[in-house]
């Protein structure tokens, strides 16, 4: 018994000093003022920020469902493939993940711009251009864009369990193909659409960068406003107070659904 | 009613990467009948199923439910149901539900629903089970709840892939009791595949016995055990010995050298067959009473019966009596005509034989043209004659 609480010991420790104090100290910066007494102030000057917030989790949700809806007829054809094709499909899924998020969420604005890529190419070939840089559609794009991948890869290690046995049963008893779905597959793989929603939702949530590049600065989200706060106006107080609001939105957005995903298997990641 | 015909499958082939499962099956099922397809893993019948269930097409040939063509019929949409060899029950609904799937699928209220559920739960002897979940059930239990899901749908035929294989011994009797009554009491049509010979004995109206996908023989359970068509079923139904005979003439053929008279006819005069008696139908006699003679090799106590290995001419014979012999022993044999089951040669013929798995001896025994008896002057120390 000793022993392993000696080997825990390192991940204590890491935890601690990692997770659990620089969680006490955006709490204590999100509660104090500048001279380092307790105040609300902070926490009531979160009102004016309502809209991005609201902005935040309404992305976040949209580019959440578009991932999910995506995503699981791909998923679903992967399993269909050959085991070796299997292979490769995820790793061409994988690939884009390897190169850093800066540089994918440029190389969109590249392709987006008024006079970028995609419109070169209408022009040249006779059609009219289409504005897409500095829309929200640039922008949720951009979340899709980056996070579908962690969307996939849960819902294809579900659907891969699936025993296709289930789907004979249901044939069998008369369902047809979209009751299959409805009945059979989609609860069957809850737990992975739950791990799915939670790995693209949390990130898109509290992006940042995304909106800026993509948006223009009209679509300020959340993430934006904390990373101004740090690293424009310095004021780390109003920042570690917007940080712990977003924490305990997610929480809450995280129990809900929990509450609704069950919890007899233990595949969800939170 | 009875002797409707309400499935028939006509020259039905497939075919899966190049390699043959089934070769022009034609099988026809009536209503009401417990049908059991028998047969060795690999020979097709749950192929054969699953044809039926609509779970497969057939490559060539018609699938006729009435006189209704069913080759391109999607599996939800026929009136028949499948239990699965693992009963495939839904993990994430409960009983209750599990049972009312196909009903909830059909668009039924509620409230005709649960009276049907209801009335399954009573019929499988699972009242009070409803909310329990799927993985809380022990192996007999998940099997009743695979039954009255397939059954709530009132389905004209049942399709059960080997049910019971996953079951021990006991409550797999019980089930086949149980199968057989709930078969009875409903008057639908059951074809049950499975590959134990008891069982397809013991609960079928008619047995199609398969191999390498081509039925080898359809009759009643008495028909297939008493009058096997060739070898292979012979060997597959119950212990027996099958021996490689000349039919001298009607009603005469001899086996290992000598006569034995028989009832059957029609096979020519001086052919080749094979003749096959059950362990059970032999006749200990005393040496020299006894057609054939031998010397017993083994004896094994089985209860009703003692299971007796008799080396004749080296060809191992096995008996079922209630009378002990010992190892050592020298004992006659004889066989009532009526006992003596005369099969056309087959491609089975040789691969079937005696119990000599153990023996040494020599193979010429089971060329039956050889005349022994020159051997048998040649060999006294086997002490026979």
């Amino acid at each position: 018994m000793k022993n392993r609480t000696a080997l825990s010991a390192p991940y204590s420790v890491w935890m601690i000093l990692f997770i659990v104090v620089p969680l006490l100290i955006v709490v204590y910066y999100a509660l104090t003022g500048p001279d380092g007494s307790f105040t609300w102030d902070n926490m009531r000057g979160l009102s004016h920020y309502t809209d991005t917030i609201l902005r935040s989790v309404y992305y976040g949700m949209l580019a959440t469902a578009i991932c999910l809806v995506v995503s699981y007829p791909l998923a679903y054809f992967f399993t269909k493939t050959k085991a070796s094709t299997q292979g490769i499909l995820v790793m061409l899924i994988m690939i884009p993940m390897w190169m850093n998020f800066i540089l994918r969420t440029y190389s969109i604005m590249v392709l987006f711009e008024d006079t970028g890529i995609i419109n070169n190419m209408l022009r040249g070939m006779g059609l009219d251009p289409v504005h897409m840089i500095n829309t929200s559609g640039a922008v949720i794009f951009g979340m899709v864009y980056n996070y579908v991948p962690f969307m996939v890869l849960p819902l294809y290690t579900s659907l891969s369990k699936l025993d296709y046995k289930y789907v004979e049963a249901g044939r069998d008893l008369g369902a047809n193909g979209f009751q299959i779905f409805k009945d059979v597959m989609l609860p069957m793989t809850k737990s992975g659409i739950i791990s799915g929603i939670t790995m693209v939702f949390v990130p898109s949530v509290s992006t940042f960068y995304i909106s800026q590049k993509l948006g223009g600065g009209g679509y300020t989200l959340i993430g934006d406003v904390i990373e101004l706060q740090f690293q424009t106006a310095y004021n780390y107080h109003l920042g570690a107070s917007i940080s712990l609001l977003l924490m305990v939105l997610i929480l809450i957005c995280l129990a809900i659904m929990n509450r609704f995903g069950g919890s007899e298997d233990g595949e969800m990641v939170i | 009613m009875k002797d409707n015909v309400i499935i028939t499958l006509k020259d039905i082939s497939v075919a899966f990467n190049g390699q043959q499962i089934l070769k022009n099956l034609n099988l026809q099922i009536k209503d009401g009948e417990f049908v059991t397809i028998l047969g060795p893993s690999g020979c097709g019948k749950t192929t054969t199923l699953r044809i039926i269930a609509g779970f497969q097409e057939p490559d060539s040939g018609t699938v006729l439910f009435g006189d209704k063509v069913m080759n391109s019929v999607p599996a939800h949409k026929r009136k028949v149901n499948t239990i699965f060899q693992r009963y495939a029950l839904f993990p994430h609904l409960n009983v209750y539900d599990n049972i009312a799937f196909g009903l909830r699928v059909q668009k039924k209220k509620e409230r005709e629903i649960k009276p049907i559920v209801n009335r399954m739960l009573d019929l499988v002897d699972l009242k009070g089970f409803e909310r329990r979940t799927i993985d809380s059930l022990s192996g007999g239990q998940q099997q009743r709840v695979a039954i009255a899901r397939a059954l709530a749908v009132d389905p004209k035929v049942l399709l059960l892939d080997e049910p019971l294989s996953a079951l021990d011994l006991k409550l797999r009797k019980d089930m086949q009791k149980e199968l057989k009554e709930i078969q009875q009491s409903l008057g639908i049509t059951f074809i049950f595949v499975t590959h134990d010979q008891e069982e397809a004995l013991s609960m079928s109206d008619k047995v199609v016995v398969m191999d390498s996908g081509e039925i080898q023989q359809i009759g009643t359970p008495i028909d297939i055990y008493n009058e096997p068509v060739n070898a292979f079923v012979a060997d597959f139904i119950g212990e027996s010995n099958i021996l490689d005979s000349i039919m001298v003439r009607d009603r005469l053929v001899r086996i290992d050298g000598k006569d034995f008279p028989c009832v059957d006819t029609g096979f020519g005069e001086n052919k080749p067959v094979d003749v096959v008696i059950r362990p059970e139908d032999i006749i200990v006699v005393p040496p020299e009473e006894g057609i054939l003679t031998g010397k017993v090799t083994m004896v094994t106590f089985k209860g009703v019966h003692f299971e007796i290995i008799v080396d004749v001419d080296g060809f191992k014979w096995m008996i079922q009596s209630t009378e002990q012999s010992f190892v050592g022993d020298i004992i006659g044999l004889t066989v009532d005509p009526d006992n003596i089951q005369i099969m056309k040669k087959s491609k089975y013929s040789d691969l079937y034989g005696d119990y000599s798995s153990f023996s040494n001896e020599m193979d010429y025994i089971s060329d039956a043209s050889v005349d022994l008896t020159e051997m048998e002057e040649e060999d006294d120390k086997g002490g026979v004659l």
